[in-house]
């Protein structure tokens, strides 16, 4: 522990890793089965709000907040996915980029609409201000529970024969249905899926911060979890892990480069997805890299 | 509330709108691909213009060109930077919108590190700001010239793409790529030129957007990009003409809403146009039905 | 057990099929030839539920089934394979005919998270059926290597085995033996001899008259939408309609297919 405090690593930055992870795997469930959905930060948003307010208003317990925002989120998700999930790869981005902007805009808001509309004078969300003084209650343990419960649900879903129709849809739609798999079911499924483990890295995260925002929750936010992603690669559930936790750790590490943090994002998400297209954790792209390398210039076989 | 006053409004917006859409219509229609970049290139385009100003002390006109120039220059470095690998390797074009983000944020995060995050201005009495007299509603000289310089350069892209070789050959790989190959089309070529265009318009945009609001952030392009998707989206993905009457529309929305609501929901008003659009007309209002769907 | 009655598919103007009636017989083998562009694949299609008529109906025995989607007729005993082979090309073989045992499992998410005895059971019974498919097309050998990476002929065979994967009655096969050699051909054509004593009906579309001549009971000619012959593989060889819609109209067919593919 004094080691990784050393290089930069302290408590909280090892807890905004483990919920970075978590986020990071919230989108590579969608990714995984081919859905290109950008809807991760609206829905944490949910559950950090709904975690915030159940904690703070109703002084429940962690526990209790964490189910609250996960369920939230995963009500939300339904009538969301269900018409959102009919449009594909840049249609699909754009109309979850709409969703997640909706959400922001509707919570910065919600106090002034929840006013005129009740007529007394609600203060919940606190309009671009946000939520201060939220306690600290999550720990260390907590989060690592989550994360390996989370991994091993991950696991045994890939083992399983929904964990199969997930592959097959994202390879081959049409192929996937005609041999037997309901695939508005599996995306769905899956949608909602994302969308509960956005929401508990919300509702963790939130008390862990102890400020929410709606800015927290905007593109920006869409993007960096699109980067663990992008960086750890897809291909299995540890590579979202990964690249969460570098993304999160390196600027930390890399002290002197802090002020240059968003070049340094932007330059890896440019040259992972130029010369490393399926992520680090990804032994085939080491390969084809390896041999581009080695034999300049090379002739491209796809 | 003065109707007049926000038609009045709601025309010289949509012509920043529309201008900053085309861009982003452009590459789509050429490449089908989203360049999510496209508002850091307007965010570029504003700041070289108000260095032009203020460190070459020429006018705001020359300014512009200055500004398009240079725009359409990052717009060639983006295709080679961002988008050419990903097409040599056929790369699904969500991996070109990812390395588009990518590229976003470095020129983000470049303009923090030159200009700062504070907000600067054009020097005052760059364009006379005060309304014109004699009128019933108030116009700004800024307005009528943001709307003029708007209107000029659509009609200068219309005319490009439709009358020039240039622009037959943009269309040609629009069509079919592989074709327009066969046809002995460059068609790396044609996407610089389209990258050009893009960035170029992109940059005369951000110099308009920056004299209307006269702030200018490294962070002005976030809500500009957002609400270019809207109009795109309305007028169809891929469709310049559907892009100009998007911007106006997309404009009118928000000039409205604030009239009505506050301007506090103005962008819920848009957002929610744009997610409506897409699950109930994804091929825009003006389009014809495309693959869009499962 | 498979009933097409006046059905009909428009493409914007496009008349791909033009009121076609069609009957198949429970443990029959069907062809259906034509020239290309003549809507083959479009019936295929429509059977499979991957398109639906514009009007007309489908009935597998007795029940319609032309509003179904995919997955639902595929969970009623249809099965089929592509002309341009769409295996899961970044799966293994035997993921391949995993997948598409999709709807004989029963085993829940709950099941595989603590591997409960009725999940271990399902899972190996699985194993067992896709590796006695790969036995059966000779594909055993090569149960682990990615379905992408395996010469042609094989990738062809398998995509036969994984639509005999899912427990199909009737099994549509989008032909099967285009870009075989004749041996290869001849073959197959063997294999699809052994389904029908297996109890399956078979629809096939093909080009190669001496496989249709090899295993079809009975033949349908279909060109431009419409049903022009039905017959035995003789009769229909014979048929002065299907030699002029194959030999008479070379050059207009070569359009068809332009105007159908674009």
């Amino acid at each position: 522990m004094d080691l990784l405090r050393s290089i930069g690593i302290t408590e909280i930055v090892f807890q905004l890793m483990l919920v970075n992870a978590i986020l990071g795997l919230s989108i590579y469930l969608t990714l995984y089965t081919g859905m290109f959905s950008l809807a991760n930060a609206g829905f944490m948003a949910i559950g950090a709000y709904v975690g915030v307010v159940l904690t703070q208003n109703y002084d429940l317990p962690l526990w209790a907040a964490l189910i609250g925002g996960m369920a939230a989120a995963g009500i939300v998700a339904v009538p969301i996915g269900l018409p959102v999930l009919r449009l594909r790869d840049i249609y699909l981005a754009i109309a979850t980029i709409g969703f997640g902007e909706v959400v922001r805009i509707l919570i910065l808001n919600f106090d002034a609409l929840a006013s005129s509309i009740s007529g007394e004078n609600v203060q919940l969300t606190r309009g671009a201000l946000g939520i201060t003084g939220i306690p600290k209650i999550t720990e260390t343990w907590q989060l690592l529970l989550f994360l390996v419960v989370t991994v091993y649900i991950l696991v045994r879903l890939h083992h399983s024969r929904f964990g199969r129709a997930m592959a097959a849809v994202r390879q081959d739609e049409q192929v996937a249905a005609t041999m037997g798999i309901n695939v508005v079911y599996v995306k769905n499924a899956i949608f909602i899926l994302s969308a509960v483990l956005a929401a508990s890295a919300g509702v963790l995260k939130a008390h862990l911060t102890r400020t929410i925002s709606p800015g927290d929750y905007g593109f920006d936010q869409v993007v960096n979890i699109l980067a663990f992603a992008v960086l750890g690669g897809t291909s299995t559930w540890l590579g979202p892990i990964i690249g969460g936790f570098m993304l999160t750790a390196m600027p930390e590490i890399l002290r002197e480069f802090k002020q240059y943090r968003g070049i340094v994002n932007g330059v890896i998400l440019l040259l992972v997805i130029v010369y490393l297209p399926g992520g680090i954790v990804n032994v085939n792209a080491w390969k084809r890299l390896w041999r581009r390398v080695r034999r300049q210039p090379s002739i491209e076989t796809s | 509330m003065n109707i007049t006053q926000q038609i009045v409004n709601a025309i010289w917006l949509g012509g920043v709108y529309s201008l900053f859409a085309l861009g982003y219509a452009l590459v789509f229609s050429v490449l089908g691909v989203l360049n999510l970049a496209h508002s850091a290139v307007f965010m570029w385009g504003a700041f070289i213009g108000l260095v032009a100003v203020t460190q070459l002390n020429i006018s705001v006109w020359a300014a512009i060109p200055v500004a398009m120039l240079v725009a359409g220059g990052i717009g060639i470095v983006l295709d080679v930077v961002a988008f050419a690998p990903l097409r040599r390797r056929n790369a699904p074009r969500i991996s070109q919108l990812i390395s588009s983000i990518g590229a976003a944020i470095l020129l983000v995060n470049i303009a923090q590190l030159i200009f700062g995050t504070q907000p600067q201005r054009f020097p005052l009495g760059s364009i006379p700001s005060d309304p014109l007299e004699g009128l019933p509603i108030r116009i700004t000289p800024i307005q009528i010239v943001i709307l003029v310089v708007a209107v000029v350069l659509m009609a200068m892209l219309q005319y490009l793409v439709v009358r020039t070789r240039a622009g037959q050959a943009m269309r040609a790989v629009a069509f079919n790529q592989r074709v327009a190959s066969l046809l002995g089309i460059n068609s790396g070529n044609v996407f610089r030129i389209t990258f050009f265009l893009a960035g170029a318009l992109a940059g005369a945009a951000g110099v308009l957007f920056g004299l209307a609001y006269n702030t200018i952030t490294p962070f002005m392009g976030d809500s500009v990009a957002l609400k270019g998707l809207t109009v795109i989206v309305l007028g169809g993905l891929g469709n310049i003409q559907g892009a100009v009457v998007g911007g106006f529309v997309v404009a009118a929305l928000e000039v409205f809403s604030i009239a009505i609501g506050g301007s506090n929901y103005r962008e819920a008003f848009v957002f929610t146009l744009l997610f409506l659009i897409l699950l109930f007309r994804p091929q825009g209002l003006v389009g014809q039905a495309a693959e869009t769907r499962a | 057990m498979l009933e097409l009655h006046k059905v009909s598919r428009l493409f914007g103007g496009l008349q791909a099929l033009d009121q076609v009636d069609m009957r198949i017989s429970e443990r029959r083998i069907v062809g259906l030839i034509g020239p290309n562009g003549a809507g083959k694949t479009t019936l295929i299609n429509n059977i499979s539920g991957l398109d639906h008529p514009t009007s007309g109906t489908i009935r597998l025995e007795g029940n319609e089934i032309h509003n179904l989607p995919p997955h639902r007729i595929s969970g009623l005993g249809i099965a089929r394979t592509y002309q341009n082979i769409r295996l899961f090309g970044e799966m293994t073989v035997l993921e391949n005919l995993l997948i598409s045992q999709h709807g004989r499992g029963r085993a829940s998410v709950l099941d595989s998270l603590v591997f409960t005895p009725h999940f271990r059971a399902e899972e190996r019974r699985l194993r067992d059926t896709a590796m006695q498919l790969l036995e059966r097309f000779h594909l055993a050998g090569m149960a682990h290597q990615l379905a992408g990476n395996l010469p042609y002929g094989d990738q062809r065979r398998l995509e036969m085995a994984r639509a005999l994967a899912t427990g199909p009655k009737l099994l549509l096969l989008d032909e099967p033996t285009a870009g075989m050699n004749p041996i290869e051909t001849e073959q197959l054509g063997q294999q699809i001899l052994r389904l029908r004593d297996e109890q399956l009906t078979v629809l096939v579309i093909e080009h190669d008259m001496s496989l249709i001549h090899q295993v079809c009971d009975e033949v349908y000619v279909l060109n431009f939408g419409q049903i022009i012959a039905h017959g035995t593989p003789e009769a229909i060889k014979h048929n002065p309609l299907v030699i002029e819609a194959y030999l008479g109209r070379e050059e207009e067919n070569e359009l068809a297919v332009g105007e159908r593919k674009g």
